[in-house]
């Protein structure tokens, strides 16, 4: 159950609570997001629409510890994230965020393999507990035969794949999507989202979506629209 | 060691520019290794010089000699176990340009004092029975291909006439960075042929009985020939093999400034590399970031592979310096014994480091402080 009133009963994965962004432009007092309430539950795949500039892409980054709000809270599975040092941070986010970007984000000069293997090697995993995730994660995507190679060498599609395993393979509690389908054709979109859908079918992940395409946000359980920081409308019935 | 592959595969991002870089600390660290092993001849052993000998020279020049004479006088001093006494020769080899040094020396004490060099028995025992035997060094012997038995002619020039010499054996230092590219022959020798300066000598060596002693001992030296026609000077080895460097000009300043010019430029263009490098890589940089790299971890990366550049460079750019250094010193013997000693070769490695860390710090302050949000926007 998706809330954006601010009256649930705490029981909550993600909270939001009264959360304000703002900046500071030339003197001039920018209000990214205003009083903004949400409250999702484990398991929600959650799609956040609206017009360039409206906030979303904000709120993603403060739902995954990236950035600051002015005022407000967000708790997740208990943490106060908005009260964290850098540092406590930095690990919180290791442990439970998974990002993917509209631009896959790999580091270009890492196999398929050695990307996915990124968030697993700060933790105390064994060489060969790495490979055995990292195999796991490539076989949900439908990568194993391309561990080995390079992004230069995979398509548009493979590269999001990869990217979407490199964010599953900590098995983190929450995934956070910036457009993750804004660089691909129609086919190739279709296919991430049938993967991320299947995350949260299969897998139960918690899935929290910014994206432009209507097509793309019908997949989601519940789309969520944001219009000059304010959430102001829900879709898809459990809002 | 996890993270190796990471710093690895970030080098081998830009070959050329990596290899340039490596080149930069190779091209340094040789420079360094030549210029310290050459730092080192010039220095005419002063490194290596007995910490218990002292030299007595003339106090007006070193090219003036000392009576003969001085020698029971200072054997009656107390504090001193042995005196031996030594003269240039300056004679030529078929060549002028086939320079080394002749230095004629008491027979019976020269190789007691100067226990850094090794001579068989049977060598010593040849050069004690034969009036004009020398003995070579290590290096002069293989310069020339001297061997036991062989005649060395010298034309003189302080005391002119033909001199001819038997090699009696050849002396090997008992350091690596000992000077063997000489010859020692007999006094005697020289004092039964020479036309003038009989009963003289050029320096005498003495040897202490307490290292602790030698500023106690060296003034008692001074008072003794104080007042007389042969006043004297004495100092320590060290310092009077440093006299002979000083006599040829300031070259340990001159190494010294042009090996701090190659390290400032390497620091420069390094810096300058990394930072360029460091630039490139704001995104990934946020990347990592983003999937819970700490700053701290990101600045330990940039640094690892600055330091992995700069060591690699460095050991290369260092051996080859070790591996050219003896074909050097063998081409240029005035330089003396060329080596690059281990301690030289642990400092230049050291250097190359350090210089790698310094030339990395601003980059990876720069990546450590990177905000994710910025750095992301810039994708």
């Amino acid at each position: 159950m998706v809330r954006i009133d601010g009256k649930g009963n705490g029981s909550c994965l993600v909270c939001v609570r009264n959360l304000d962004k703002t900046y500071t432009r030339a003197g001039e007092d920018i209000h990214v997001l205003q009083a903004l309430n949400l409250e999702v539950e484990a398991g929600d795949f959650v799609a956040f629409m609206g017009p360039s500039g409206s906030g979303k892409t904000t709120l993603l980054n403060l739902l995954g510890g990236l950035d600051l709000p002015t005022s407000g809270s967000i708790v997740v599975a208990g943490d106060e994230i908005t009260r964290m040092s850098a540092g406590k941070l930095t690990s919180w986010r290791a442990r439970h965020v998974g990002f993917i970007f509209q631009l896959y984000n790999l580091i270009p000069v890492l196999t398929a393999f050695q990307n996915v293997e990124l968030p697993l090697l700060l933790t105390k995993l064994s060489k060969a507990e790495r490979r055995k995730h990292v195999e796991t994660v490539l076989a949900v995507v439908g990568l194993t035969d391309r561990m080995g190679h390079y992004p230069r060498q995979l398509s548009g599609g493979q590269e999001q794949r990869v990217a979407i395993a490199r964010a599953i393979v900590a098995d983190p509690t929450f995934l956070l999507c910036d457009e993750p389908t804004g660089d691909l054709d129609r086919k190739a979109a279709d296919e991430i989202m049938e993967i991320i859908g299947r995350l949260v079918k299969e897998y139960g992940k918690t899935v929290l979506m910014v994206t432009h395409d209507p097509r793309v946000a019908e997949r989601a359980g519940v789309v969520l629209h944001l219009d000059k920081g304010v959430l102001v409308e829900a879709a898809g019935g459990r809002a | 060691m996890k993270f190796f592959r990471l710093v690895w595969a970030n080098l081998r991002r830009k070959k050329v520019r990596t290899t340039l870089t490596i080149g930069s600390f190779l091209v340094a660290l040789f420079l360094f290794g030549l210029l310290a092993a050459v730092r080192m001849g010039f220095r005419g052993g002063a490194d290596a010089a007995g910490a218990d000998r002292l030299n007595v020279i003339n106090r007006v020049s070193l090219i003036l000699p000392l009576p003969f004479s001085y020698r029971d006088r200072l054997l009656r001093l107390p504090g001193i176990r042995a005196v031996t006494h030594a003269t240039w020769f300056g004679g030529v080899y078929k060549d002028e340009r086939n320079f080394f040094q002749q230095i004629a020396v008491d027979k019976d004490t020269w190789f007691d004092v100067y226990s850094d060099y090794s001579l068989t028995a049977e060598a010593r025992a040849a050069f004690l029975r034969d009036r004009q035997a020398c003995v070579v060094g290590r290096s002069l012997a293989d310069r020339f291909g001297f061997k036991a038995g062989d005649r060395i002619p010298l034309q003189g020039t302080i005391w002119p006439g033909n001199w001819e010499f038997n090699v009696a054996g050849i002396f090997e230092g008992r350091r690596p960075d000992a000077d063997t590219s000489g010859m020692y022959f007999r006094s005697d020798y020289l004092e039964e042929r020479r036309a003038f300066g009989k009963g003289t000598v050029g320096w005498y060596v003495v040897q202490l009985v307490n290292l602790d002693d030698g500023l106690r001992v060296s003034r008692a030296i001074d008072d003794l020939f104080a007042n007389s026609p042969f006043e004297t000077l004495t100092q320590t080895e060290k310092a009077f093999a440093a006299s002979f460097v000083k006599q040829m000009g300031n070259i340990e300043l001159l190494i010294m400034s042009i090996g701090a010019v190659v390290f400032l430029t390497l620091l420069l263009v390094t810096g300058n590399t990394m930072a360029i490098a460091v630039r490139e890589r704001y995104g990934e940089l946020a990347v990592l970031k983003t999937v819970g790299f700490s700053g701290l971890r990101v600045f330990g990366l940039i640094l690892a592979e600055a330091v992995l550049i700069a060591g690699q460079g460095g050991l290369v750019g260092l051996a080859m310096a070790k591996a050219v250094i003896p074909g050097l010193s063998r081409a240029l013997p005035m330089l003396g014994a060329l080596y690059v000693s281990p301690l030289t070769f642990g400092a230049g490695f050291l250097l190359a480091l350090g210089i790698g860390v310094v030339a990395a710090l601003l980059p990876a302050i720069g990546a450590m402080r990177l905000r994710v949000v910025d750095a992301l926007r810039r994708v």
